[in-house]
C-alpha cells in the first residue's frame, strides 16, 4: 500500500512543479491548454501505420520539459505506471493484422507491428504532453482556461471538486487501509471478503461528507454559481509562442521530415 | 446593527432514521452574548447549531434569528447573519486555494469585486493566515485550516458567529491563538465544544444539553461548580478548576 500512498505523493509534486517560474509557466494557461489540445488531436490523427513521422513531434515534449525546468523522474515514472494500459491497447495488433510491410533483411515487418508501435509512440506523446501541461500550469489554473475556452462551467466545477477531493478521500482511504492491516495480522493485502465492507464505508462517508460540503456552501451563499477567478490577459509572448508551437505541429504532420533526411542523406535527391 | 437575538421555542427536532435529537428545547441568546453549549456526545449539540442558519429545520416547533422565523424563504438573510464555522474545516474548504475559498461567500453575497478582495484580505489577516492565500487547503495543516475556516465566515460579516468544536484536534499553541482570537471578536458567539478549559476563557453564559435538553442554563463558573449536574451530563469540571493533583490544592 505504501505504492499507493507515494503515487498520491507523486500527483502532488506534479502540481507543485506548477508553482515554478519559468518562461513555461509565465505563459498564459490558456495558451498552453490550446497547445496541448491542437497536440494531441494532430498526434492521433495520423495514419496507424505512421512512425517516421511521428518522431519528430517527440521534440515538443523535450523541448518543454528542458524550459520548464522539469525532472524526467516523475513523469518517466508515471508514464512507466500507465505503460501496461498502452501495450494492452495495441497487444494483439501483431496477431491480427498480418499484412507485410516492409523486409528488414531476414524479418518481415507487418501492418501490426507498425500499428503496435505506431500506438505506443502516439499514446506516449500525448501522456506526456497532457502531464507537461498539469506541470507547467497546475490543476487550478488549467480548469480557469478551461472554462474560459468555453467548456460548460458544471464540468470545469466537477474537475476542480473532484481534484480538491481526491486528495481527502485519498487520505481516508490509506487511513482505513491502515487500521484494516493493524488488526488483520496478513501482510497480503486486504481479503476479498472485507473488500466490501471497506468499501462500503467508503462510500458511505463519501456521501456523508457530500452532504456536509454542501451545507457548507449553502450556508455561505452558493446559489448554484461557483465564482472562478479569470486567468491573465494575452501578452505578445503567448501570441508567439502559439504561432511557433502551431506551425511545428502543422509541418510535422504535413512533412515527413525524417524521409526527407534519409533521403537527403542516401544522395536520393541526387 | 439591529440587535441579533436568538429564540428557540419548543423545538422538537427528529431525524429521518427516527432518532429523536432534540426534545422541545426553549432558550433565549441576547445581543452579543457569547455561549457555550456543551454535552457528551451526541447529546444534541451540532445538531442544536444546525438549526442556527437552517441547514435543519425544526421537526415541530420555532426557531428565530433577530425577529425573522428560520424558513426557506427568509434562508438569504439567516445565512448572511449566521456565521457557521463546520467541525471539520475540510468540509468548509471546498475551493482551490485559501483565497478564492475565503472571497466564495462575498462573491455569492454579490459584492463588488474590489470590496470582495478588501474583506478577503482583512480576515485573513485577522486570523492570521494572509501568507497562506495561494495554497491549496489540501497543504495546510489543522490549526492553519481551522484559521482560513473561520476567515471564509468572517469574510461574509456575520453578526452571529456559530462554532462546532472550534478546538478539536488542535495543538496548545494554536488552541491558545484561537482562543485569543475569538476574544477579539464582538459578534454574538455560539461555540459548541468539549474544551470546558475554553469556555471558561470566552463564555460567560453555558447551556448542558443532556439527551436533547436543557440540563442546565446559566452562568459558567456557577455550572462548572456543580458537579453533580456535570456528572449527570456525562461531562467532568475543567482542569482549571480541579484540584492539583500533586499538591491537592485548586
Amino acid at each position: 500500500m505504501i505504492k499507493l500512498e507515494s503515487t498520491w505523493l507523486d500527483l502532488r509534486n506534479i502540481d507543485d512543479l506548477a508553482t515554478q517560474k519559468t518562461f513555461i509557466h509565465s505563459l498564459n494557461s490558456c495558451t498552453k491548454l490550446i497547445t496541448t489540445l491542437v497536440f494531441v488531436v494532430l498526434v492521433t490523427s495520423f495514419s496507424k501505420y505512421e512512425v517516421t513521422s511521428l518522431l519528430p513531434l517527440l521534440f515538443y515534449p523535450v523541448a518543454l520539459m528542458a524550459l520548464g525546468n522539469l525532472p524526467y523522474k516523475p513523469i518517466v515514472k508515471r508514464l512507466i505506471l500507465i505503460t501496461p494500459f498502452i501495450v494492452f491497447i495495441g497487444l494483439f495488433n501483431p496477431v491480427f493484422d498480418q499484412t507485410p510491410i516492409a523486409k528488414l533483411g531476414p524479418f518481415l515487418i507487418t501492418g501490426g507491428w507498425l500499428s503496435f508501435l505506431s500506438i505506443t509512440i502516439k499514446l506516449l506523446l500525448t501522456v506526456t504532453s497532457a502531464l507537461i501541461l498539469v506541470a507547467t500550469t497546475g490543476m487550478n489554473s488549467i480548469c480557469t482556461a478551461l472554462s474560459q475556452i468555453g467548456v460548460p462551467k458544471p464540468i470545469v466545477i466537477q474537475i476542480l471538486f473532484m481534484y480538491r477531493y481526491l486528495h481527502v478521500l485519498l487520505e481516508e482511504f490509506l487511513k482505513t487501509n491502515q487500521a484494516y492491516n493493524l488488526r488483520s495480522f496478513k501482510a497480503n493485502g486486504i481479503h476479498f471478503k472485507a473488500w466490501g465492507s471497506l468499501l462500503g464505508q467508503l462510500l458511505l462517508r463519501t456521501m456523508d461528507r457530500a452532504q456536509r460540503i454542501y451545507q457548507a456552501m449553502l450556508c455561505r451563499g452558493f446559489d448554484g454559481k461557483v465564482p472562478l477567478r479569470s486567468a491573465a490577459s494575452w501578452t505578445k509572448k503567448d501570441h508567439l509562442y502559439l504561432l511557433f508551437c502551431l506551425s511545428f505541429f502543422l509541418f510535422c504532420r504535413f512533412i515527413n521530415i525524417p524521409q526527407i533526411l534519409g533521403t537527403l542523406l542516401t544522395g536520393g535527391f541526387q | 446593527m439591529s440587535h441579533h437575538t436568538i429564540d428557540l421555542t419548543n423545538v422538537l427536532y427528529t431525524y429521518p432514521d427516527g432518532t429523536t435529537a432534540l426534545r422541545n428545547l426553549s432558550l433565549h441568546i441576547g445581543h452579543g452574548e457569547a455561549i457555550a453549549i456543551v454535552g457528551s456526545n451526541g447529546s444534541g449539540k451540532t445538531t442544536l447549531l444546525s438549526h442556527l442558519n437552517g441547514v435543519l429545520f425544526p421537526t415541530a416547533g420555532e426557531v428565530n434569528i433577530g425577529g425573522y422565523p428560520v424558513v426557506k424563504e427568509t434562508l438569504a438573510y439567516i445565512r448572511r447573519t449566521v456565521g457557521m464555522v463546520f467541525q471539520n474545516p475540510d468540509d468548509q474548504l471546498f475551493m482551490p486555494t485559501v483565497y478564492d475559498d475565503v472571497a466564495f461567500g462575498p462573491l455569492n453575497l454579490g459584492y463588488p469585486p474590489l470590496e470582495v478582495e478588501k474583506r478577503v484580505t482583512s480576515a485573513l489577516k485577522t486570523v492570521g493566515a494572509y501568507a497562506l492565500k495561494d495554497r491549496p487547503p489540501y497543504r495546510l495543516s489543522g490549526g492553519q485550516k481551522r484559521a482560513v475556516a473561520i476567515a471564509t465566515v468572517l469574510a461574509m460579516d456575520p453578526a452571529i458567529l456559530v462554532m462546532d468544536e472550534p478546538t478539536a484536534a488542535l495543538d496548545p499553541l494554536a488552541r491558545r491563538q484561537l482562543i485569543t482570537l475569538l476574544h477579539t471578536f464582538s459578534h454574538t458567539k455560539i461555540i459548541a465544544t468539549h474544551d470546558l478549559d475554553m469556555v471558561l476563557d470566552l463564555c460567560k453564559r453555558t447551556i448542558v444539553l443532556h439527551n436533547g435538553t436543557i440540563l442546565a442554563d446559566g452562568p459558567t463558573l456557577e455550572i462548572f461548580r456543580d458537579r453533580c449536574i456535570l456528572e449527570q451530563a456525562g461531562l467532568e469540571q475543567p482542569f482549571s478548576m480541579q484540584s492539583c493533583p500533586i499538591c491537592s490544592k485548586i
